[in-house]
C-alpha cells in the first residue's frame, strides 16, 4: 500500500522536524502566530496545504485519520486529502468522529465534542485577523506583539453601523488565553464556542502564508464582541430535514428553482449518526414509512 | 482598562495645579543628520501647556523632521526630549519603551498629518476613524462609542448624517476636520500638526483655521503647528520659531517675530507675503 517513493506522510523528515519545533513553539504561546518553512504540496494554494503539512508532520502509523470539508467527509477535498495520507501514510482512515484520533478539517469543528486523545488541524487561509484593516505585516506583529487590539473592534463597528448587528459570520476574531486575538480560520461563528476550553488539541495551518499557530487543551478562547451587542453564535431556525437535530449546524440546500429549500446538518457524520440511531427528520420520514409497509 | 477621560481632567485638580508650573515637553540640543546632510542643529525649547507653538521656515529647513523627533517617530542623533507624563512625572522619551511610546502616541498626543490619508483609515466609517481610539484604550460600548463620535463630528462641523461614511466619499477639508476630531477624541494635552492646512484652497482653510483657534483654546490644548504658511502662524501660534537650515534663527512671540523680525531671512519671509 506505501507508495516505496514517498516517506512516510509524503514529507522527509526533516521538514517534519521543521514543522513540529513550530508547532511545539505555536502551543507554547497559545494564538501566537509562528513562521514556519512551508514547502511545496502536491496539491494548489487554498485546497489545504498548510493543513496537510500540520497533519503529515503528527501523524503516526497508529493514528487514525479523518478529513472534513464544511463538516461533509464526502466531498472533493475531503477525500482526496484523505486518499493522500492512505497513499502516502498507510494510516487507518475513518469518517467517524469518535474513532478518530486526527481530524483535519476546513472550516468546521465536529458536533460531537472532541475528547483529549483527539488532535483538530484547521487549513487556514489567512491566518492574520488585522489583515483587511492593517495591510501592513511589519505593523501587525507590533500590534500582536504590544498587544494594541482596538483595531480589532473597528471592524466590529462597522458591522453594527452598517448592519445593526455583528455581520461577521465566520472567521470571527477571538482572544486566545486572554493574550493574543486570533483568525479561527472561516469556521462559522456558530463554532467558536467549541474552542473554548477544548479537551482536544487544536492545530492551525496556513501554508500560503507560512503561518502555524494553537490552542492549547482546556484553553480561554473568548469570541470578541460588544457590552451592547453580545456575541451570539449564528445557526438557521430550523432543524435538520434527516436527523431532526435541533443544536447542529444546518447548511441550507435550495431544492428546486421556485424558492423551496430544506436545512440539513452540515455535519455528515453527526446527521448519519443520529438517523442510524433512529432519528428521522420531515425529509427522509416517508420513504422510510413506506418500506416498513411494504 | 484605561480611565483616560478621568485623568485628562487633572489639570484642574491640586496636583496638576502644581505640575503645570513645569513645561509639558522640552527640548535640549536636539540634532539629526542624514549622513554628511544636518537636518536638524542644536535645536532647544520648553512648552509650557496651553501654548501653541508654530515652526516656520522654507521647505528643507527642517521642521518636519524635527516634528518628527519631537513626537518621538525619529531618534535624534544628539539631545533629548522630555514629556511631562499625566502623572506629573517628565520623562526622556528615550528611556521609555516602545509600548508606553505608542500607547502615549494614541491616548495624550495626537498627530495631524499634512494628507489627511495618513492619518485616517480611508475605508473604515467616519464614525470608526473617531471611535478607533477610544476602542484602543478599551472603550467596549458600541452606543457609548457611537454618541461619542457624533458629538465630535458636531464639533469639527460634519454633519452627523454623514458618520457612516468612508472618509474617501469626504472633501478635502472635511477629512482635515475628520483627522483632527479622531486626534482629540482622548481629550490629548499635546497635539503635532504638520502643516494642516496645506492642500486646502483659502475659505476651507480660514475655516478649520477658525476652528482649531476655538479648539484650541476650549480644550486648553498644547499644540506644536509646523507650518510654511505665515498666516497659520499668526492665527493659531503664540509663540514662533523660524527655522534656516536645520538651525533656529529666531523665536518669540508671534506678533513680536511677525511684526518686528531681526534676522535677514525673517525679513525676507514676512515680507515675501503677497499684500492682502
Amino acid at each position: 500500500m506505501n507508495a516505496p517513493t514517498y516517506n512516510f506522510a509524503y514529507l522527509d523528515e526533516q521538514t517534519k522536524r521543521m514543522i513540529r519545533r513550530a508547532i511545539l513553539k505555536a502551543i507554547a504561546i497559545p494564538g501566537y502566530q509562528v513562521p514556519f518553512a512551508s514547502r511545496e504540496m502536491p496539491m494548489p494554494y487554498g485546497w489545504g496545504t498548510g493543513g496537510v503539512q500540520v497533519t503529515a508532520a503528527i501523524l503516526g502509523p497508529v493514528d487514525k485519520l479523518k478529513v472534513i470539508d464544511q463538516g461533509s467527509d464526502d466531498t472533493t477535498n475531503a477525500i482526496s486529502i484523505r486518499k493522500f495520507f492512505e497513499k502516502t501514510a498507510g494510516v487507518a482512515v475513518t469518517t467517524s468522529t469518535g474513532e478518530a484520533t486526527v481530524i483535519q478539517t476546513r472550516h468546521r469543528i465536529p458536533e460531537a465534542t472532541l475528547q483529549a486523545h483527539q488532535v483538530l488541524v484547521y487549513q487556514v487561509p489567512i491566518p492574520e485577523p488585522l489583515r483587511f484593516l492593517e495591510p501592513r505585516e511589519t505593523e501587525t506583529r507590533r500590534m500582536h506583539a504590544l498587544g494594541e487590539y482596538g483595531l480589532i473592534h473597528v471592524k466590529l463597528y462597522e458591522d453594527i453601523a452598517r448592519f445593526g448587528h455583528i455581520a461577521t459570520a465566520y472567521a470571527y476574531p477571538v482572544k486566545v488565553n486572554a493574550r493574543y486575538v486570533m483568525d479561527p480560520s472561516p469556521t462559522p461563528k456558530f463554532d467558536n464556542p467549541k474552542m473554548n476550553n477544548s479537551a482536544a488539541l487544536q492545530l492551525f495551518g496556513a501554508g500560503r502564508e507560512k503561518r502555524i499557530y494553537a490552542i492549547p487543551p482546556y484553553t480561554s478562547v473568548v469570541s470578541l464582541d460588544f457590552e451592547d451587542h453580545p456575541f451570539e453564535p449564528y445557526k438557521h431556525k430550523a432543524c435538520c430535514a434527516l436527523c431532526n437535530a435541533e443544536d447542529s449546524y444546518l447548511d441550507e440546500i435550495v431544492t428546486d428553482n421556485k424558492g423551496s429549500r430544506m436545512f440539513v446538518c452540515s455535519d455528515t457524520d453527526y446527521c448519519e449518526t443520529r438517523q442510524s440511531d433512529g432519528h428521522r427528520g420531515s425529509e427522509n420520514a416517508a420513504p422510510y414509512a413506506e418500506s416498513a409497509n411494504a | 482598562m484605561l480611565d483616560v477621560t478621568a485623568n485628562s481632567t487633572a489639570p484642574g485638580a491640586g496636583a496638576g495645579a502644581a505640575a503645570s508650573d513645569e513645561p509639558l515637553l522640552v527640548a535640549a540640543n536636539l540634532g539629526k543628520s542624514y549622513g554628511r546632510l544636518a537636518a536638524c542643529r542644536d535645536v532647544s525649547f520648553e512648552l509650557y501647556s496651553g501654548e501653541v507653538l508654530a515652526i516656520v521656515g522654507e521647505s528643507g529647513s527642517g521642521k518636519s523632521t524635527l516634528l518628527q523627533i519631537l513626537s518621538g517617530q525619529l531618534t535624534p542623533n544628539t539631545g533629548s526630549v522630555s514629556y511631562r507624563m499625566r502623572d506629573g512625572v517628565t520623562r526622556d522619551l528615550a528611556t521609555m519603551d516602545e509600548a508606553e511610546r505608542r500607547f502615549l502616541f494614541r491616548t495624550d498626543w495626537g498627530f495631524v498629518h499634512q494628507d489627511p490619508a495618513m492619518g485616517l483609515r480611508m475605508a473604515v466609517s467616519a464614525g470608526a476613524n473617531v471611535g478607533e481610539r477610544l476602542m484602543a484604550v478599551g472603550h467596549n460600548h458600541y452606543g457609548k462609542i457611537r454618541d461619542t463620535a457624533t458629538s465630535w463630528l458636531e464639533r469639527v462641523e460634519i454633519s452627523p448624517e454623514r458618520i457612516d461614511d468612508a472618509p474617501r466619499t469626504y472633501s478635502g477639508g472635511m477629512r482635515q476636520r475628520l483627522q483632527i476630531a479622531r486626534n482629540l477624541v482622548t481629550e490629548p494635552r499635546l497635539v503635532f500638526m504638520d502643516e494642516p492646512t496645506g492642500g486646502l484652497d483659502v475659505s476651507v482653510q480660514a475655516r478649520l483655521l477658525d476652528m482649531m483657534r476655538t479648539l484650541v483654546s476650549e480644550l486648553g490644548l498644547s499644540a506644536i503647528v509646523v507650518t510654511h504658511d505665515l498666516a497659520v502662524a499668526r492665527l493659531l501660534s503664540h509663540r514662533v520659531m523660524v527655522m534656516q537650515g536645520g538651525r533656529v534663527i529666531e523665536t518669540g512671540l508671534t506678533d513680536q517675530v511677525l511684526d518686528d523680525p531681526r534676522e535677514p531671512y525673517t525679513q525676507l519671509l514676512v515680507s515675501s507675503i503677497l499684500p492682502a
